[in-house]
């Protein structure tokens, strides 16, 4: 299945993207918990539904990076994985999921999700435009513009 | 701190005395973990200038609309920028305010040419207030005994209204004239005092052994200053804050001066101190009680500082009952123990009373500019102890005090917010209460201060008093719907600022009118504004549909274990009973549904002459046998639910089912409420083995008594997801946990504590062991005839720039100060942490309120307000000495819950000495105590802080080594989150009692005013028990009294109606009636005890060498157990730690 490097990174791209969206979503349900628009229950239950996508999404991209050959790119995606797992891990037994409506209001933890979704969403921006960069390079790799005729180019027109 | 090796550790239990002061080894090393602050700053206390400058245009200031006190009115000359308050008064008080104006004008210019006083410049210029304030107040201090001859037409009439006029505005420090004050103030005393002085000297009482020429000097200061009755204490507050914020000021100041003006100032101070104060300390002759009239501030007046033999004759009168009893009773007792509890209801008054000039004299000295002769510096530390206690900033050391509890129990610090009004219109501290009684104005001035900022609320308690009013209009405030109370500021007749927000709002015209007097005119008059507890009776906007019956479902375990333990006899029995007073109207339904492998039905269905029982075996996936009739209104079918009762105790004995589907009996429970919400009652007895929600044992024994605790959290989320959605009908749960067996009651718990419930735990429950039983049916007769609230929220508001960051209690946070409580119960106490976002400096005072809103059994929609109104400090000393050392051990009780959740119990217990270790080096740090000091220093309002805190290490939802089931460990923790505040101090730390000599006992008065005989509390510890005594012990539910051996006969015979000491039976569960005296003061003192509680309490007796007396023996907290530390040594060991 391995595919050609620009289909590759439009892929990761539109699978950054959508990520990108969730975790807007995840910002504006957060945020209308804070300003009491919605109660905590309905809150984290609409959250933490999308928990597990958003690393399925992640760990895709990166196993797809990592089928392509692109190591740099795998590993720079790795430790975000590997923090998303922790995330899920670590919720107590107890717990309803990452968000539990029961604490989110206690010891500040909405503002902890809130900074994480920033910092996620900061990550994910980044990224989003490093795969558009990917794209544009693996585009013109292969010359399909003909540069170094640029005679051509003209010509054409 | 746990890992000391036993070889270190003085191997017998109890410290004598004698070895009390001796150091025993403690080791030194703790990890430094962050306290449980969870926003701990580890910045050093800088010295720094108080910059809080008064500031008249603060949004609170004080009350103006003349209706409050007789003296309101801005005066320029004397407030100076005070008078820039916006005054709008109220027309009805207008002429009279006028009138006042004048006079108060004509008396402040003939008070000021009299003394010369200089124009304090107004606070506009916060440059350097300290300076600015020692410059002016040490300009008046130099002709203090020429001017003491008060003009004789000023008289008192002129201090009246300079004393009140200040305590108007108790934050305008700098502004305050303080040092003329005090000399006017003086010559009332003379006139007005003579009545109490002498027994507030004797109230003064017994100081300890250690400094008394600090406490007597200080005494005979008061002695002379005590105003008493006619200045009333509210108005001499201002003062005392003042002088504290100007004390704090200057002893921040000990910098080099920028300018030398303070420096001469400072030389020209000291040029006026009485020579005899220069002087080192020593005795002289004196009759302090005579010298009630006022003595000029001139050498003569400072002759008699010191007790004589007069004093002594005092303190013996006073202290005549306890001092015997101490006496007699401990013979290597320190006799002179201080009083603590004597002076602190006095102390308001007294404290307020000292006069600015021995506070300059202090600071002075403190000023490292003066020279330093050696009289001096020993002489300083006499001034500044005895001005210390004046201020009610004195401190004690730990280590020199081994009798620190006081003798009869600790009232709440009081709230002085400077003005009478507010004072007595301010929540009761049963039901509200702070962490301190004064703010911090910024975060970074808490963290400095290392306490913990909380509210302990205990919102539904039963009252006594409580105005209810039903209106059209609940007055609350556009903005922040806060309800109107008595803090809000009135701009003028039609219109009220919100104490909260600072929003404008309209009045009512309805909230003219005064119900009371039927008259308009005055908004002051109307209930709300004069009581902060108040009952609204909700209009139907408050409805999201009709308020709801009363619904009571009964679930009942019938697995085997549970048949065993016969709790269905007790439960049957007491329903039928009190079937007819349970709470509720006509609607009240109520429903049985009993489980074991199965969910057995009950169907009270019309025309049935006896229930019918039905039985669902599929427990996976559950539903309702029939549609109705199985909830049913309880009026209707009386004779079948009684028949029913009659029927369940034995209905079930052949049973040999051992599982039990709790989980499914819960969701079923849901499915039958879900219409209405309502109250469940869980009985369990066996784990829930089967079904939904099935649990397995977690708990390995053999790690009872290690010091890792895991299995602390849930197994599963299926109770606290059944619970959220149980709340979301209104439905709360109830547990009554009646194992012999581990039920994994962290788990099952979840399903209570966050739908609102209340849990009651009932180990190794027989129905065979009486005192068991007794306690069970006290328990639940008090839970089915208890007032309960339906689909109740309840709300906390705060003052702008705090915010409450954790909850702690039993309910479900639905959004950000909302807390969704299904069910309300009187037995519920809650906490809150509260965070300081922006700085409070230009506020004085902030407010929290609490509002619940629920439905009575009567089906009424009700709101109960509860508004808490607090002072702004800006000094730390101000900070540390307003701390509420019982309120800051329940928050911390709580704090550390979650802490031993979240990470583990050895964190919380870290967590709970290094808080001890934070706030004790913190005042240190606050005092300044440069030259090294030996003992371990505690401001009184926080000494029996540590007490608490190595009784909380060794109470059973903390301690290690001990061997504590989970269970009951799990069920210490849900009671340190959930019980309220005097319950849950008496479980940290029991109330013991001698109860052997309570003919010899001082008198109290209880409600009915009748004689109680009150004996001091003791220590818990051997070392306060005497062979020759009996001793109670009340740890709120449970008494138990232990009699000694050596106990005199007649107390037996009489007291306790036995014949002799061995005569004591093993199970000795009440206390015969007897007509003699000393046995009814016995019942006497015991139902005292019991009046406050929420049912009496169960009273066992035991003989010293009964097999039970372990059961006392363990409660004995100060003494070393297994690997615990006493109280001594943990004192030790904090004190190698506070640097």
């Amino acid at each position: 299945m391995i595919l050609p490097d620009s289909f590759l990174f439009v892929i990761s791209l539109a699978d950054t993207g959508a990520v990108l969206f969730l975790l807007i979503y995840f910002i504006i349900t957060l945020s209308d918990l804070e300003c009491d628009y919605l109660n905590a229950q309905q809150c984290c239950s609409r959250l933490n539904q999308w928990v597990l996508p958003k690393i399925i999404a992640h760990v895709f991209l990166s196993f797809l990076l990592l089928v392509h050959g692109h190591w740099i790119l795998m590993l720079i995606n790795l430790p975000m994985a590997g923090w998303m797992a922790y995330e899920i891990v670590s919720v107590p037994s107890g717990n309803l999921g990452v968000y539990d409506p029961t604490e989110i209001h206690n010891r500040g933890q909405l503002k902890r999700h809130m900074r994480d979704c920033m910092v996620y969403l900061g990550y994910y921006l980044v990224f989003f435009f490093v795969y558009l960069y990917c794209i544009i390079v693996s585009l013109l790799k292969g010359d399909p513009i003909n540069m170094k005729d640029e005679g051509e180019i003209i010509t054409e027109f | 701190m746990a890992q000391i090796p036993s070889s270190q550790l003085p191997p017998n239990r109890s410290v004598p005395t004698s070895q009390l002061l001796q150091h025993s080894p403690v080791s030194t090393i703790t990890q430094k973990v962050t306290g449980l602050n969870i926003n701990q700053a580890t910045g050093t206390v800088n010295p720094r200038f108080s910059t809080s400058t008064p500031n008249a245009q603060s949004p609170i200031s004080f009350r103006q609309n003349g209706s409050f006190s007789p003296i309101a009115v801005p005066n320029k000359n004397v407030l100076g920028s005070g008078a820039k308050l916006e005054s709008v008064p109220l027309t009805s008080s207008s002429s009279s305010s006028t009138s006042m104006k004048t006079i108060t004008n004509s008396i402040t210019t003939a008070y000021q040419s009299n003394h010369e006083a200089p124009q304090v410049t107004t606070s506009s210029k916060p440059t350097d207030p300290a300076h600015q304030f020692q410059a002016s107040s040490s300009v008046q201090h130099q002709g203090p005994s020429s001017q003491f001859n008060v003009n004789p037409i000023l008289g008192i009439g002129l201090q009246k209204n300079l004393v009140q006029q200040n305590s108007l505005n108790p934050l305008q420090r700098p502004q305050m004239p303080t040092q003329s004050n005090s000399q006017n103030y003086q010559p009332q005393v003379s006139v007005d005092t003579v009545n109490q002085s002498g027994q507030n000297y004797v109230n003064r009482g017994v100081y300890p052994k250690s400094n008394p020429p600090a406490e007597s000097y200080n005494y005979q200061n008061l002695q002379n200053y005590t105003p008493t009755s006619n200045i009333p204490s509210h108005l001499l507050l201002s003062q005392n804050n003042n002088q504290n914020a100007l004390n704090n000021q200057l002893r921040q100041s000990n910098v080099p001066f920028p300018t030398n003006k303070p420096y001469v100032v400072d030389n020209q101070l000291r040029s006026n101190i009485p020579s005899n104060l220069q002087q080192p300390p020593m005795s002289q002759n004196s009759t302090p009680v005579t010298s009630q009239n006022f003595m000029p501030p001139k050498p003569s007046m400072h002759s008699n500082r010191y007790p004589t033999p007069t004093n002594a004759n005092f303190q013996q009168q006073q202290s005549n009952t306890t001092s015997q009893w101490s006496n007699q009773l401990y013979s290597n007792r320190n006799p002179l123990q201080p009083q603590q509890m004597s002076t602190t209801p006095s102390s308001n008054t007294y404290v307020q009373s000292q006069s600015t000039y021995p506070g300059h004299l202090q600071n002075t000295y403190n000023q490292p500019h003066t020279t330093h002769r050696p009289l001096q510096s020993e002489y300083q530390g006499v001034t500044q102890s005895g001005f210390n206690k004046m201020w009610g900033m004195e401190h004690c050391d730990l280590l020199q005090i081994p009798n620190i509890l006081p003798e009869v129990k600790e009232p709440p610090p009081q709230i002085s917010l400077g003005h009478e009004v507010f004072d007595q219109a301010n929540c009761s501290p049963d039901i509200f209460r702070c962490t301190m009684t004064k703010i911090p104005e910024n975060n970074s001035l808490l963290q400095k201060s290392r306490l913990p900022l909380g509210v302990l609320i205990h919102p539904f308690r039963d009252l006594n008093h409580l105005p209810v009013i039903q209106c059209n209009v609940i007055v609350r405030c556009r903005a922040c719907r806060t309800y109107i109370n008595p803090f809000v500021l009135f701009v003028d007749s039609k219109r009220w600022k919100c104490n909260l927000c600072y929003r404008i709002n309209e009045l009512p015209e309805e909230f003219q009118y005064d119900p009371v007097s039927k008259t308009y005119g005055d908004p002051s008059r109307r209930p709300e504004i004069k009581s902060s507890t108040i009952e609204y009776i909700a209009p139907a906007e408050y409805m999201l549909r009709p308020p709801q019956p009363a619904v009571y479902l009964f679930l009942l375990d019938i697995s085997r274990l549970a048949i065993e333990s016969g709790y269905l006899h007790s439960v049957s029995r007491l329903l039928l009973e009190e079937l007819k007073n349970l709470p509720g109207d006509a609607r009240t339904q109520i429903g049985f549904v009993a489980y074991d492998s199965a969910l057995h039905f009950f169907s009270f269905a019309e025309g049935l002459s006896r229930p019918h029982e039905m039985t669902i075996l599929d427990i996976e996936d559950v539903f309702l046998p029939t549609p109705d009739n199985l909830l049913v209104n309880l009026r209707d079918k009386m004779e079948l639910v009684s028949e029913l009762l009659s029927q369940l105790p034995t209905r079930y004995n052949n049973t040999f089912d051992n599982n039990s589907a709790l989980g499914s009996a819960l969701q079923v429970s849901y499915k039958l409420m879900m219409a209405t919400g309502g109250r469940v009652t869980v009985f369990q007895a066996a784990l829930p083995n089967v079904g939904p929600g099935a649990l397995t044992v977690r708990e390995d024994p053999s790690q009872r008594t290690s010091a890792e605790v895991s299995q602390l959290n849930p197994a599963n989320d299926f109770y606290k997801r059944l619970a959220l959605e149980c709340s979301g009908q209104q439905i709360a749960v109830d547990l009554f946990i009646i194992n012999s067996t581990y039920v994994d009651i962290a788990t099952i718990s979840g399903i209570s504590r966050f739908s609102g419930g209340c849990i009651h735990h009932f180990p190794l429950y027989k129905m065979t062991k009486i005192l068991d039983q007794e306690l069970f049916e006290k328990s639940f007769r008090r839970y089915l005839l208890r007032k309960i609230g339906f689909e109740a929220v309840m709300r906390i508001r705060c003052t702008r720039g705090l915010s409450v960051h954790t909850f702690h209690g039993n309910f479900f946070v639905r959004s950000t100060d909302l807390l969704s409580l299904p069910n309300i119960n009187p037995d519920a106490g809650f906490g809150m942490q509260v965070a300081i976002e922006e700085s409070l400096s230009d506020v004085q005072t902030v407010c929290f309120q609490a509002a619940l809103l629920y439905t009575s059994s009567k089906g009424e929609r009700r709101i109960r307000v509860h508004t808490m109104c607090l002072p702004v400090a800006s000094s730390l000393q101000d900070i540390i000495h307003s701390a509420d050392q019982q309120c800051i051990i329940g928050l911390l009780a709580k704090m550390a819950v979650d802490r031993s959740m979240q990470s583990s119990l050895a964190d919380a217990r870290e967590a709970f000495i290094n808080v001890a270790i934070d706030i004790l080096t913190s005042y240190r740090v606050s005092q300044n105590l440069n030259n090294p000091v030996s003992g371990l220093i505690a401001p009184t309002c926080l000494k029996l802080l540590p007490l608490y805190i190595s009784a909380l290490l060794k109470y059973a939802a903390f301690r290690t080594g001990t061997n504590t089931r989970l269970d009951d460990r799990v069920k210490a923790m849900i009671d340190m989150k959930t019980k309220p505040l005097y319950i849950l101090i008496q479980m940290i730390y029991p109330d013991l009692y001698p109860v052997h000599n309570l003919e010899n006992q001082r008198l109290i008065q209880n409600v009915e005013e009748e004689n109680i005989p009150m004996p001091p509390r003791l220590h818990l510890s051997s070392r306060c028990l005497d062979s020759k005594g009996a001793f109670l012990l009340d740890m709120g539910e449970r008494m138990v009294m232990m009699v000694l051996s050596s106990v005199p006969s007649e107390f037996l015979n009489e007291a306790l109606g036995v014949a002799s000491y061995d005569a004591i039976p093993d199970q000795m569960y009440e206390i015969p009636i007897l007509n003699n005296p000393r046995n009814q003061r016995l019942h006497q003192f015991i139902n005292y005890l019991n009046e406050e509680k929420p049912f009496a309490a169960t009273v066992q007796v035991i003989r010293d060498n009964s097999p039970n007396r372990v059961v006392f023996l363990e409660q004995l907290i100060e003494d070393r157990v297994e690997n615990a530390l006493s109280y001594h040594e943990f004192l030790q060991h904090l004190k190698t730690q506070v640097k």
